[in-house]
């Protein structure tokens, strides 16, 4: 034993070294890699981002220089802190207040100082930059809009955050990365990818040189620019008319799918998301809570599409076959079962057939088809299950998959919806009976409207509408370019769409004509209401109006809202109208028209419910128009974009 | 033909071993201590420029150590003893404080280490001392005279603040087990360690617990018990040294040495602090385990290791640098450098217990003893098994002190082995 003790306590002691080792080393090794290495800094090599065309190949946004001024509190020499804070508009105080909390942070390591100075403050700044010891200026790239239209399509970028970070591993603190618009929906393609340079450090953080010669280091990829299916004029058309008004108009070209225009009001000017005041402009539009500048209304609010709706109610009688084109429905101002009346109606002739009750939108018609479409089923779940498929096989009820991130699903009942409704009430059409003229549990959005327009205009299949053309002449994905058919055959449409075509020549739009263009269209009006101090309270109907044009071989097909502008052709009827003359024509020939439109604001309207007054609504409520100042204002912007 | 059997007779593979770990410490030191892309080797301002001419120096002072008759060694083992402590008592005087220690002399530009000699001049007294005819070790009065022997130069650099040398001298316990000192010495002192650990990291309630249910379970279930007072005596002894490490912990152990422990036993429960501790005062430590643990199975490669290159490990070419190798060289190198030392060891070990003569049993057997204290305690505290503890990886640590203080060590030891023939 006393000869081998210390043997056995070497041995022992050498295998537990072993072990020891072979924990570290090998069993938990697996997480070490460059990335996490703090003896390794990454500098990275951002590369250009893409460019943004409109269809016709107008540049709408590309890249500005930045400047950041850095600084290493450590190396902070001794300076004119008077002239240094006025060169940078700061307060004396300001810098002190930077100057600590980088300090803090660490004397060693480089801070931001004031980030993103403009053009102008760089170049007063540049030439005195040598006086300031341990200050520099790092160059950064921005976005830059050439146009202050589309802020909704084009959205902006600002840095990850942590929840973006721990997603996806590419991106690091302080990198930038689509927030809205294109700008998320095509970030990848373009960001590009950005390059990295291993630089070996000490613990001090000193470079010592390249890791490993730079074997690992790559290059960045280049962004690519981008097209997008916006036709540029017509969307600053589109916004202009909407000018003092709130609401969505989303419009597309059938044949393709592609979005040519899509408006939200009220919006902003992208320029505002840039740069410095970016932070404090987002700030403001945020909590404007009633306006709501960063809503986009064309995409994410969901509306009762009211009697538009009504169009697609005849397509599924006519599929159903409970119909026929010259069956006639009498309307007693309403639509009565038994001595209740289900749902009022307006003045016109009766009886109507079925092209005259689209272009009248008389409501005992729709009351009456619909009835039959729910009623030729034995069980009335069952016929809303049929009734329910049709109506969704135009892209309603859910999200249309297109490539825009913000989006609602709006909604289309089904029977299972209505059994959990009513448990134990044996429900039936006449229960359900306001989804005949788009008024009681169905819901969808601008976009959807449009795409369904562009559906009936196609005679029975639309594409999924998109907002990319292409990215550098590369083929978009196929899913957008893969015809999506309705469950109504094609030789249903054309009757509904001779009524459509009538709202113009006969009916609700008669005023609303354009010379030479054949428009089919569907005025619509739908309740709303708010709640004001826990009442709630009716306000004016919202104006909707749905159209394509022209009729043979349509170019486009467009939902507008207008928010609180009561009957359908009143606003968004006009507005419809002269976004298809320009589109079709590229000028305006009605000048009365478009100046209506420019001349009168409904924001009188929007602030009723605040003004803590009682108010008269649809009837009861006035005209109210922009001052003169402003009207000539619009008036050379129209002006402007007719040039 | 005589000079070329004495040559042959040096035991050739403890020099190899000894060759292998010195040359692959100075490539480590190297990669610890280079700075930019050029190396000029003759950079003696430079630690691994300074290192290789004491490497170069130490081949002088082996062929002087080789060449030296061995009866020399014992004959004037007591001598070179008390020089030996004189230069350390010395330091008192004219030492020169480096990093809190005084441990060293300044001599123009150079320092020397004394404690570093100290540790061959007291395994030749305590070989000289042990081989005398008139001891024997199981007598407690000579007992008293070997620790005196061995207490004397550690609790000198003791007081010069060396605590981690003062360790080194506990090897001697193996020596002097082998010896024929009663194994109640070793067993007691495992007691202690094993009650001192329990105490600091249980409190000195649970560790009275624990041996109340020990001591007296295994006083009832004798067959034959000792009177009631024994257990009762050790039981209340066990308390005593309880309480006393607690006290010793809390009241009188310096600040650094106590946050060591704290950070080894992870005694710190608020793990904000405990993160605290390992970036200010565990920095060393927690560097230097993310260093070997970041060289994987093979390593990053020589000179290529990040943290090495970026000075991530302070002191990484003295007391860290095993983590050098770590890194570098990965799980091969390092589990290579502890083999190596194992092999050196045993070797010494075997050599020892061939020794027909009890100086050179003895001496061999401190030589092992000394060397494996200093290997034990410095990968294991780099490692973080143990609480961090000053002293150089024998051989490999940069120091000219520490390498020649080794090399002496060593060669005496290879000399007496290659007389042994001639001992009668």
């Amino acid at each position: 034993m006393r000869q081998v003790l210390l043997f056995i306590i070497i041995i022992l002691t050498g295998i537990t070294f072993i072990g020891r080792l072979f924990y570290l080393q090998v069993i938990s090794y697996g997480n070490q890699n460059l990335y996490d290495d703090n003896a390794i800094r990454k500098v990275y090599d951002y590369p250009k981002r893409g460019f943004v065309y409109d269809r016709n190949g107008k540049l709408l946004v590309d890249n500005q220089p930045s400047y950041d001024v850095m600084f290493i509190p450590r190396e902070v020499k001794p300076l004119d802190t008077l002239e240094f804070c006025n060169l940078l508009k700061i307060t004396k105080e300001d810098f002190k207040k930077i100057f600590n909390k980088a300090y803090n942070y660490s004397p060693r390591l480089p801070s931001v100082f004031i980030p993103q100075l403009t053009k102008e403050d760089y170049a007063a700044l540049q030439e005195k930059m040598w006086k300031y010891e341990g200050f520099y200026i790092q160059k950064r790239s921005l976005r830059h809009y050439q146009t202050s239209i589309g802020a909704n399509v084009l959205g902006d970028i600002g840095e990850v955050n942590n929840a973006i970070i721990e997603k996806n591993p590419y991106y690091r603190m302080g990198d930038l990365i689509g927030k809205q618009g294109v700008e998320i929906s095509y970030e990848e393609e373009l960001r590009g990818v950005k390059g990295i340079k291993f630089i070996q450090k000490d613990r001090f953080n000193r470079d010592l040189g390249p890791y490993k010669d730079g074997i690992y280091d790559t290059l960045p990829k280049q962004g690519k620019d981008i097209t997008i299916t916006i036709d540029s004029k017509l969307q600053e058309y589109g916004e202009l008319l909407m000018k003092h008004k709130r609401g969505g108009i989303v419009a597309i070209e059938p044949s393709s799918g592609e979005i040519l225009a899509m408006v939200t009001a009220p919006n902003y000017n992208p320029n505002l998301l840039v740069g410095r005041e970016r932070s404090k402009n987002f700030t403001k539009l945020y909590r404007d809570t009633i306006a709501k500048p960063l809503y986009d209304r064309g995409l994410l609010a969901q509306y009762p599409p009211g009697s538009p709706f009504k169009v697609l109610n005849a397509l599924v009688a006519l599929q159903e076959n409970v119909v026929n084109t010259q069956e006639k429905f009498s309307c007693r101002m309403g639509y009565y079962l038994g001595s209740r009346r289900l749902t009022g109606c307006h003045s016109h002739a009766s009886p109507l057939n079925m092209n005259d009750g689209i272009a009248q939108s008389c409501n005992a018609y729709f009351a009456n088809v619909y009835r039959r479409v729910i009623d030729k089923y034995d069980d009335a779940s069952e016929g809303m299950d049929v009734w329910s498929n049709h109506i969704k096989s135009f892209g309603l009820g859910d999200y249309l998959g297109y490539d825009l991130v913000n989006g609602s699903p709006g909604k289309i009942p089904d029977g299972a919806f209505y059994d959990k409704w009513y448990p134990d009430f044996n429900w039936g059409s006449p229960t359900t009976i306001s989804n005949a003229i788009g008024q009681g549990e169905v819901i969808a959005t601008p976009i959807q409207l449009a795409n369904m327009v562009a559906a009936i205009a196609n005679r029975g299949y639309f594409y999924t509408p998109h907002i990319i053309k292409h990215i550098e002449g590369q083929p978009i994905d196929e899913k957008y370019t893969t015809p999506k058919h309705t469950t109504i055959d094609k030789k249903n449409f054309e009757p509904v769409i001779e009524g459509m075509f009538d709202v113009f020549n006969k009916g609700t739009a008669e005023s609303l004509q354009v010379p030479d263009i054949e428009i089919c269209g569907k005025t619509g009006t739908a309740e709303n209401f708010t709640k004001i101090d826990g009442v709630t309270t009716q306000l004016t109907d919202h104006s909707i109006f749905v159209a394509f044009a022209p009729k043979d071989n349509p170019k486009i097909a467009i939902a507008v809202f207008v928010e609180n502008g009561y009957w359908g052709s009143r606003f968004a009827g006009r507005i419809a109208s002269l976004m298809i003359e320009q589109h079709i024509k590229g000028t305006i020939t009605r000048k009365d028209l478009e100046d209506w439109i420019l001349w009168h604001s409904l924001e009188h309207e929007y602030e009723k419910p605040y003004l803590g007054e009682p108010f008269g609504i649809n009837a009861n409520s006035t005209y109210q128009l922009v001052d003169a100042k402003e009207h000539e204002r619009l008036k050379d912007l129209a002006k402007d974009i007719h040039n | 033909m005589v000079e070329t059997q004495r040559f042959l007779r040096f035991d050739w593979i403890t020099i190899l071993l000894f060759l292998l770990l010195v040359g692959f410490g100075w490539l480590n030191i190297l990669s610890a201590s280079h700075v930019g892309d050029t190396v000029d080797y003759l950079d003696f301002s430079q630690p691994y420029g300074k290192q290789l001419l004491f490497i170069f120096l130490t081949f002088g002072l082996i062929v002087i150590l080789l060449a030296i008759d061995s009866k020399f060694y014992e004959r004037f083992s007591s001598v070179i003893y008390i020089i030996s402590m004189l230069s350390l008592v010395g330091l008192f005087i004219f030492g020169k404080n480096v990093n809190g220690a005084t441990s060293w002399y300044g001599i123009g530009g150079m320092t020397i280490q004394p404690s570093e000699f100290a540790k061959a001049a007291t395994a030749l007294a305590v070989a000289k001392y042990l081989s005398d005819l008139n001891t024997d070790i199981k007598n407690f009065k000579d007992q008293l005279s070997v620790f005196a022997l061995i207490g004397i130069p550690a609790i000198l650099v003791l007081l010069q603040k060396d605590a981690g040398s003062t360790l080194v001298y506990g090897a001697f316990i193996f020596v002097l087990y082998r010896e024929g000192l009663s194994p109640a010495y070793l067993i007691i002192s495992l007691l202690f360690i094993v009650l001192c650990l329990l105490s600091l990291k249980f409190g000195v309630l649970a560790t009275s617990l624990i041996m109340a249910i020990i001591v007296f379970g295994f006083h009832f279930s004798r067959k034959k018990k000792p009177i009631i007072i024994q257990p009762i005596a050790i039981f209340l002894i066990g308390i005593l040294a309880s309480f006393g490490t607690k006290y010793f912990y809390d009241n009188i152990l310096p600040a650094h040495q106590k946050d060591r422990i704290t950070i080894w036993l992870s005694l710190e429960k608020d793990p904000e602090k405990l993160e605290r501790m390992k970036k200010t005062i565990a920095y060393n430590l927690n560097e230097s385990e993310k260093a070997i643990s970041s060289g994987g199975l093979t390593g990053k490669g020589f000179l290529e290791g990040t943290r090495t290159t970026g000075k991530f490990v302070p002191e990484q070419h003295t007391d860290y640098i095993f983590s050098t190798v770590g890194e570098e060289w990965g799980f091969l190198g390092s589990a290579l450098v502890v083999i190596l030392f194992v092999l050196l060891l045993m070797r010494i070990l075997h050599l020892a217990e061939q020794q027909k003569s009890q100086f050179s049993r003895v001496y061999g057997y401190s030589v092992a003893a000394i060397i494996f204290m200093h290997f034990l305690i410095n990968i294991g505290m780099v490692m973080g098994l143990i609480p961090t503890i000053g002293i150089p990886l024998p051989l490999f640590s940069y120091g000219g002190s520490g390498l020649w203080g080794f090399t002496i060590l060593l060669f005496i030891f290879i000399k007496l082995d290659s007389d042994r023939i001639n001992q009668w």
